[in-house]
């Protein structure tokens, strides 16, 4: 297919992009400078400041003198790639790939976009009559190149779509520095007459290197399109993704839901036909009043499987709001990863932690009720109950030691509650022990089980614990925390058993 | 011709199969090991693709029911078997599980704040085939929620416990069963000093189709043991 690439020049970014923030500043010619050489240069200046006569590149005293009541403003650095990104990021419901070309211009691949908005000038004229509704002073070209297009939306001055092929009859009225030339190039082509591009088209490339540098024969080249440029893009492209424009803005939840399934049906397709499978997906709607809507899902264990995937989609339906409509669809994969395909089973019994329906079943649950609501719990050799457990990092991940055999209450308190006892004989388990103003007489107990601290973590008192069986026959695990010395031991109630 | 008995037991039999009780196939493992618990159900078997309850009043019943069903789940659960286990509040300790023979690691936790959530997470969850059974824990329940776990299970045949807590008056819902499990003291063993066997006092308040009961269990590595009465009255006179 052919390459296509619109070029848009914000004339006056950064005076327009102060001027959207700072309203008052829209009837005022002002300028922005910064030092330079030991004097204050304007580096960009208002519509209405040109017009009165102060230019970019002048000093800010002679501007004084030629505007009386110029406003001068400091230069904010790094103001204008800021502008440009978000002005980037606007443009992406236009097309995925746009990147950024320093001081005020941004590049577009608009290969395969523009028939949506029914032709590449009524595309051109939406994308140029929004900004300029925003408060930019912008200009666009379309060509086959970037240089072209580039040329064409500095220099050109009618004729802003540049057809397939006709790179060379557009840029050859244009002045030689439509090519971006150096500047020292630049001022050698002046001295030697050449006022427009055209002759220099014609010449033999020997000659042309031999005077200029290669740098000359590049630019030419990729005007013309018989050198590649590439460009970096302000969002990487993600290499699963789904487009899918509505003809009509959308607003009701069926209508999201159709949208849905169909992006997912094309999405997953692709996904099955590499092996693929999806972990983390984002569905962008693009709003008519500019704004985008995000919502996500994840999934723990890649699925292609477009009804899974729609359940999912389903639950996060009520967050998207539709407003006046929505115009644009994207369905983003970031994160897939290879599918272990398995034959399918006859008969299957309980198919354990691997089986899809219960890797499904979670990712649903996480959906409604957030995915740290789901833990699993692996051994860690630790004696220290609290410390003894930790969660797993995935469904399938395996502990790596026994599990204890020693009996362990099965509701542990979170945090130990204190308990008043009687003992008889110190170091012997209590005889009566009072939790919550209710008096349980001790019947059995089994212990001291000492527990000592990992020294190498925090310090603090051993833990003995006892294992007491009330009269009433129900289990509990209680403890001292520290030696017995002389009555002043801590007791404390840290769980139930069965 | 037939007998009207004959005729009356058929039609029992035919009953019971299109309430989801299949009789035990031939060859086939029917028999959990409850021993005299099984009898009570219908066929004498115990029916695993339906929803059971668990009445708990007290967070100390609580803890006996979550042991009872631990060791049930030791003995519903294939090697490799998978259960849900949700709670309200992440209390259940889970190294606990594994002196009743059910490996902890094979359990997922899944802890909930609201009993809207874990009323939805456990039908989810009973859907799902791959699961072996289902465990939540609950403040109440109503008819309808037990129908709708009862249909989710007939399809999937996954084994439902619902643990009620602080139910005072329990309504009547659409269980299979209706449990309450209480702890008891433990007998000595030999004379020896600590404590015994876990044991528990099980009744089975409602049964649908079957007969109501009440036994003594103990725990005793790794099965369920019954513990005739009399017994019990005896240490519960030394105790």
């Amino acid at each position: 297919m052919q390459k296509r690439f619109m070029v848009i020049w914000f004339r006056h970014l950064l005076t327009d992009g102060l001027a959207k923030r700072r309203h008052e500043l829209r009837e005022l010619p002002f300028v922005l400078a910064a030092p330079q050489k030991n004097r204050m240069v304007i580096i960009a200046a208002s519509l209405l400041a040109e017009r009165d006569g102060a230019f970019t590149g002048m000093a800010v005293a002679d501007a004084r003198a030629a505007v009386a009541d110029l406003l001068v403003m400091d230069e904010l650095p790094g103001q204008a790639f800021k502008l440009l990104r978000l002005l980037g990021l606007g443009c992406i419901r236009y097309t995925p790939i746009v990147s950024v070309d320093l001081p005020d211009k941004l590049i577009l691949d608009i290969t395969g976009c523009a028939h949506l908005w029914g032709g590449e000038r009524e595309y051109l004229k939406e994308i140029v009559l929004k900004l300029r509704a925003a408060g930019f002073d912008a200009r666009a070209a379309i060509a086959d190149t970037i240089g072209t297009a580039w040329a064409v939306t500095r220099f050109g001055l009618k004729h802003p779509v540049v057809p397939s092929g006709g790179q060379a009859a557009a840029i050859s009225t244009l002045s030689p520095a439509a090519l971006r030339l150096e500047d020292d190039v630049f001022d050698r082509l002046q001295k030697l007459g050449f006022k427009h591009t055209g002759p220099l088209l014609d010449l033999p490339t020997s000659v042309l290197r031999r005077r200029f540098g290669q740098g000359l024969l590049l630019r030419i080249d990729q005007a013309l399109g018989r050198a590649e440029e590439y460009r970096e893009p302000l969002v990487p492209p993600v290499p699963y993704a789904e487009r899918l424009p509505c003809l009509e803005p959308v607003r009701t939840a069926q209508a999201i839901e159709i949208a849905i399934e169909k992006l997912l049906s094309a999405l997953c397709s692709r996904l099955q036909a590499e092996g693929m499978g999806l972990r983390k997906a984002f569905l962008k709607c693009h709003r008519i009043d500019g704004k985008k809507i995000q919502v996500g899902i994840s999934t723990t264990k890649g699925s292609h499987s477009v009804s899974h995937l729609f359940k999912l989609f389903q639950l996060q339906i009520g967050k998207i709001d539709p407003a006046l409509g929505i115009e644009l669809f994207v369905l983003e994969a970031p994160s897939v990863e290879p599918m272990e395909t398995v034959q399918e089973q006859l008969w299957a019994e309980a198919k354990g932690l691997g089986d899809d329906a219960l890797a499904e079943l979670l990712d649903r649950i996480a959906g409604r009720v957030g995915a740290q609501a789901i833990q699993r719990f692996l051994p860690v050799e630790h004696h220290w109950p609290e410390r003894s457990i930790k969660l797993a990092s995935s469904l399938t991940e395996q502990p790596e030691t026994d599990w204890p055999r020693a009996m362990r209450p099965i509701r542990l308190l979170r945090n130990p509650e204190p308990i008043e006892v009687m003992a008889l004989i110190p170091d012997h388990p209590p005889k009566v022990f009072v939790h919550k103003g209710k008096r349980h007489i001790v019947a059995k107990a089994d212990g001291p089980e000492r527990i000592g601290r990992a020294w190498w973590q925090d310090c603090g008192e051993h833990r003995d614990y006892y294992v007491i069986e009330d009269n009433a026959g129900q289990r509990y695990w209680l403890f001292r925390s520290g030696h017995y010395d002389g009555g002043d031991a801590r007791w404390y109630l840290h769980g139930y058993f069965a | 011709m037939e007998t009207s008995k004959q005729i009356i037991s058929e039609l029992r039999q035919a009953l019971l199969k299109w309430e989801g009780y299949k009789p035990p196939v031939s060859g086939q493992r029917g028999q959990l090991g409850l021993g005299p618990l099984e009898s009570v159900f219908p066929n004498g078997v115990f029916p695993k693709g339906s929803v059971h309850e668990l009445v708990c009043a007290s967070s100390e019943q609580a803890a006996a029911s979550g042991g009872f069903v631990s060791g049930m789940l030791s003995l519903l659960m294939p090697p490799g078997g998978v259960c849900v286990w949700i709670g309200r509040d992440r209390r259940l300790f889970a190294p606990a599980l594994s002196p009743f023979g059910v490996l902890p690691h094979q359990v997922i936790f899944i802890d909930l704040l609201n009993d809207k959530d874990i009323l939805w997470v456990m039908e989810e969850a009973l859907k799902c085939p791959g699961l072996t059974a289902v465990v939540c824990e609950l403040r109440d329940m109503d008819f309808r929620q037990s129908r709708r776990f009862q249909l989710a299970v007939e399809h999937s045949r996954v084994t439902g416990f619902v643990l009620r807590n602080a139910a005072a008056k329990p309504g009547s819902t659409a269980c299979a069963a209706r449990w309450q499990v209480s702890s008891l003291p433990s007998a000595e063993l030999d004379g020896l000093p600590g404590t015994g066997f876990i044991r528990w006092q099980v009744e089975l308040l409602k049964v649908r189709n079957g007969q109501t009961g009440r036994w003594i269990l103990e725990w005793q590595e790794g099965q369920f043991v019954p513990v005739s009465e009399i017994v019990v009255q005896e240490e519960r006179q030394v105790g």
